[in-house]
């Protein structure tokens, strides 16, 4: 079977222009990172700050182009530095974002928001359009009378709900999940993450799970990639990583993950003890 | 930090929540009410006006206004030096002013707006020789540079109103620049862009309508400074030619009798005076009502 | 004794609606050398009644309690100007943005000066000694020179130090910590739990964490207080908290985290718990 996604050695570059003190140089953002993922799975993208995931996931999504490096979807490469980007292969991808407050237009009702990708992508009447976002909203949770809100009436779960019904409208094959729980309370993060757990059952929906979150990545993965300064350093299923892991930064971010188990609290107050 | 909700069961409409902090600044619901006064007038000067304002009663000339020795109330703010009723005039000049400020404002909130917008989202040189060139504008005196453009179209209310819209361009485009750098990068509009929304959609549709809160504001300060410029452009013998009502022209056509008729210079002086008042106070409040709904947003 | 003694704290906001009551009848005390927990989701009013205890709130909020002690000094009937002697002295409060709580135009070394200069007194040179030696015990590298630099060239994680180091100055005897890593990398947050619990047991301060994260309440705490929508749902200590959680709310709180998760669906509080069932086990 093709995997839905394939990277090959992709590098990423940033130009840093120089000013009168500074010299121009460059950033390598992302250095030769490979993976594939299949149809149904999640594949977790796990680092800190400036590791350098986001970047990665701006060029699965067809954000921005790789520097060099092969990009395979379905089995088709993409290239949109210099083939540009089809309108079929741009609805195979789409991307729900961390911030909640910032992810929909507040100048636009929820129902605009969620067929605005229908509107650009397809050739549907008004009221056929309108029926698949009352049914999307219904799929994410949602009821119908919030069709004609405005994003600021909602909570943050909420909205990262109506972001996620306005990536499924176009049927991707493939989400990259930017940091979707993080900014979200923790009851409502469970609630979030069992929606993403029953939409990738229904569509058979293949998932870039991009957090620094160990503890939702153990949840969510099938396979976890660990990435550090633009490098994946750790690779494997999500069982053979969490079990045993091999380089030295992932046993680094294993340690420094709190634990809210009630042994390790018991080992805690006896060291305190002592 | 704990968020702290408002306990509504129902989120007040936008509409009636932009009058809750309009209505808190007192100055603003003022000028509103003078703005509205001003526009009646305007548009209703054949009623309201007491007399013609281009006919010459020769029996009246430089009559004083009502209330001052030797008055009449059917002159009430007094005639000029041809025996015009300067009241009658001041009411039609209304309409000018208006027209003006809705002309200026229109033209350079436009033009202002298409060439910000190009410049804040492609960046790039195109960014650098749009605000270059803005900067150039913004470097000469206001007045000046809107005298040098009416000298060379040749003078008249229509070159005049082109040459106030040119110079109060950069600020709109400036504005416009900035709040579309902002917007840019926000994840709703790369959210739009990963739908497939093209150039001109996330430009239009998905960027502007979220950059026109600040542009409002800017909009209704710009439409006193029309009025201010048009008149000193009035004044100066390069906007509307006599014998037009127009304010700034009606106070260059009293300036010799300042000496033995006061009124004559008074209220039209005046009249600018209130309606650029009431019409700044008016746009402090808009960005009062406004602003705190950016930052919330 | 307690250090910091709270009885029926209440809240109110004034707002365009009405009041909004933040805080409804907290009521809590941190003896010394005790390390306090208060965990909560957004809208509990965790943040919201610490601020009520220093005076930080704006003036559209109306604080009241029975009881607000510090140290056995009634902070309640204070003016502001005598609550601001011991608010950044004896009590010292670091947030959650560590880059945005300093000062962007100042070093990092004229602002941990200042306090000095304010609360202590000290002239110039002492001054200069004692930030050095503050900036080594937050471990710093390169004091000296660290201290001419200005917050945007430091990292979130150092820009936390600093501001850990500013409020020890003063040698405080509580220290109130706002989410204190919520802003942090992982391994950064690591750091700065470690880095605050050893300089909490070396100097036997009190310490409250508000926080929205078990696993640092976990890591931290002797004693925790969980709270919702502004009241106090319950106290335990650390230990019988996680073992055996008296409330509903907490129990359904601990079994949304990801790690306790048991087949693949988490539990979510909103599914099997109203919110009068939530506060049916309310504690004063």
């Amino acid at each position: 079977m093709t995997p839905v996604l394939e990277a090959r050695d992709i590098v990423r570059d940033y130009h840093v222009p120089g000013s009168l003190l500074k010299r121009a140089r460059i950033v390598h953002a992302v250095k030769g990172v490979s993976f594939a993922v299949d149809q149904g799975k999640t594949l977790a993208i796990v680092g800190e700050s400036g590791c350098g995931k986001s970047t990665l996931a701006r060029i699965v999504t067809m954000i921005d182009p790789a520097t060099s490096g092969e990009m395979l979807i379905d089995g088709e490469r993409v290239d949109i530095a210099s083939d540009g980007l089809t309108p079929e292969m741009r609805r195979k991808v789409q991307i729900v974002f961390q911030n909640p407050y910032g992810t929909l237009n507040p100048r636009k009702k929820i129902g605009d928001i969620l067929s605005e990708p229908l509107i650009i992508n397809t050739s549907m009447k008004a009221d056929e359009r309108r029926d698949m976002a009352m049914a999307m909203l219904k799929k994410v949770g949602l009821e119908e009378k919030h069709y004609g809100r405005y994003p600021h009436m909602f909570s943050g779960g909420q909205r990262q709900r109506v972001a996620i019904a306005r990536a499924l409208m176009l049927n991707p094959r493939l989400l990259v999940l930017d940091e979707p729980v993080s900014a979200l309370d923790l009851s409502v993060q469970a609630q979030v993450l069992n929606l993403l757990a029953d939409l990738q059952d229904e569509f058979q929906l293949t998932y870039v799970f991009i957090s620094h979150d160990l503890s939702v990545v153990r949840y969510i993965a099938d396979d976890v990639m660990v990435m550090y300064y633009g490098e994946a350093v750790e690779y494997g299923s999500r069982d053979e990583v969490f079990s045993d892991p091999k380089h030295s930064y992932t046993k680094t971010l294993f340690a420094a993950t709190p634990r809210a188990d009630v042994d390790s609290i018991k080992a805690r107050l006896a060291r305190k003890a002592a | 930090m704990t968020v702290v909700e408002l306990k509504t069961t129902t989120p007040p409409t936008g509409l009636a929540e932009f009058w809750f902090y309009f209505s808190r600044s007192k100055g603003a619901v003022i000028g509103l009410a003078v703005f509205l006064i001003i526009l009646f007038l305007a548009i209703f000067a054949a009623f309201v006006a007491p007399h013609s304002p281009s006919i010459q009663n020769r029996e009246v000339l430089l009559l004083p206004p009502a209330w001052a020795e030797g008055g009449r109330f059917t002159y009430f703010l007094g005639t000029d030096a041809v025996g015009r009723d300067i009241l009658s005039r001041l009411i039609y000049g209304a309409r000018f002013s208006l027209f003006i400020g809705v002309v200026v404002v229109s033209l350079s909130v436009v033009s202002g707006v298409l060439v910000g917008l190009i410049a804040g989202y492609f960046r790039g040189r195109t960014d650098t020789i749009i605000m270059r060139v803005m900067d150039i504008i913004l470097a000469f005196p206001s007045l000046l540079l809107a005298l040098v453009l009416v000298a060379v179209l040749g003078p008249g209310l229509l070159n005049a109103m082109i040459a106030i819209s040119l110079v109060n361009l950069p600020h709109f485009v400036r504005l416009t620049r900035a709040a579309v750098m902002t917007e840019r990068t926000k994840d709703y509009v790369i959210a739009s862009k990963v739908a497939g929304a093209g150039t001109l959609r996330l430009m239009f549709l998905t960027i502007l309508p979220n950059c026109l809160a600040p542009l409002i504001v800017q909009a209704t300060l710009a439409f006193s400074a029309a009025i201010l410029d048009a008149a000193a452009l009035g004044f100066l013998g390069m906007g509307a030619q006599p014998p037009t009502p127009e304010w700034g022209t009606m106070l260059a056509e009293a300036r010799e009798f300042i000496q033995r008729a006061w009124w004559v210079v008074t209220f039209p002086g005046l009249a600018i005076l209130i309606t650029v008042l009431a019409i700044n106070l008016m746009g402090d409040g808009l960005r009062d009502a406004l602003d705190p709904k950016l930052k919330r947003s | 004794m307690s250090l910091l003694e709270v009885e029926n704290l209440v809240v109110e906001f004034q707002t365009a609606s009405g009041p909004f009551r933040a805080v409804n009848g907290v009521s809590l005390k941190v003896n010394e050398g005790e390390v306090l927990a208060i965990v909560g989701e957004s809208g509990s009013g965790k943040s919201v009644s610490m601020l009520a205890a220093m005076g930080l709130l704006p003036w559209t909020a109306k604080v009241t309690a029975d009881k607000l002690q510090f140290n056995g000094i009634d902070l309640l009937g204070m003016s502001s100007s005598e609550r601001r002697r011991i608010v950044g002295k004896d009590i010292a409060m670091i947030f959650q943005e560590p880059i945005a709580s300093l000062n962007p135009c100042f070093t990092v070394g004229f602002q941990i000066e200042e306090v000095l200069r304010l609360h202590l007194g000290l002239d110039k040179a002492a001054r200069r000694a004692r930030a050095i030696e503050l900036f080594e015990l937050v471990g710093i590298p390169n004091p000296a020179e660290r201290l001419s630099h200005f917050p945007h060239q430091m990292s979130g994680g150092q820009c936390q130090r600093v501001m850990i180091a500013i409020a020890l100055s003063c040698n405080p005897k509580l220290l109130i910590a706002d989410e204190p890593t919520t802003a942090l990398d992982v391994t950064i947050q690591k750091q700065i739990l470690d880095l605050l619990m050893r300089l909490q047991a070396e100097h036997g301060m009190g310490m409250i964490i508000i926080t929205h994260n078990m696993g640092v309440v976990a890591e931290t705490a002797d004693r925790v207080i969980v709270q919702y929508k502004g009241r106090k749902i319950e106290e335990a200590d650390v230990l019988s908290l996680f073992e055996s959680p008296r409330s509903a709310y907490t129990r359904a709180l601990l079994s949304a985290l990801p790690d306790n998760a048991t087949g693949d669906r988490l539990p979510t509080i909103a599914e099997f718990l109203t919110d009068d069932q939530i506060f049916a086990g309310a504690v004063r």
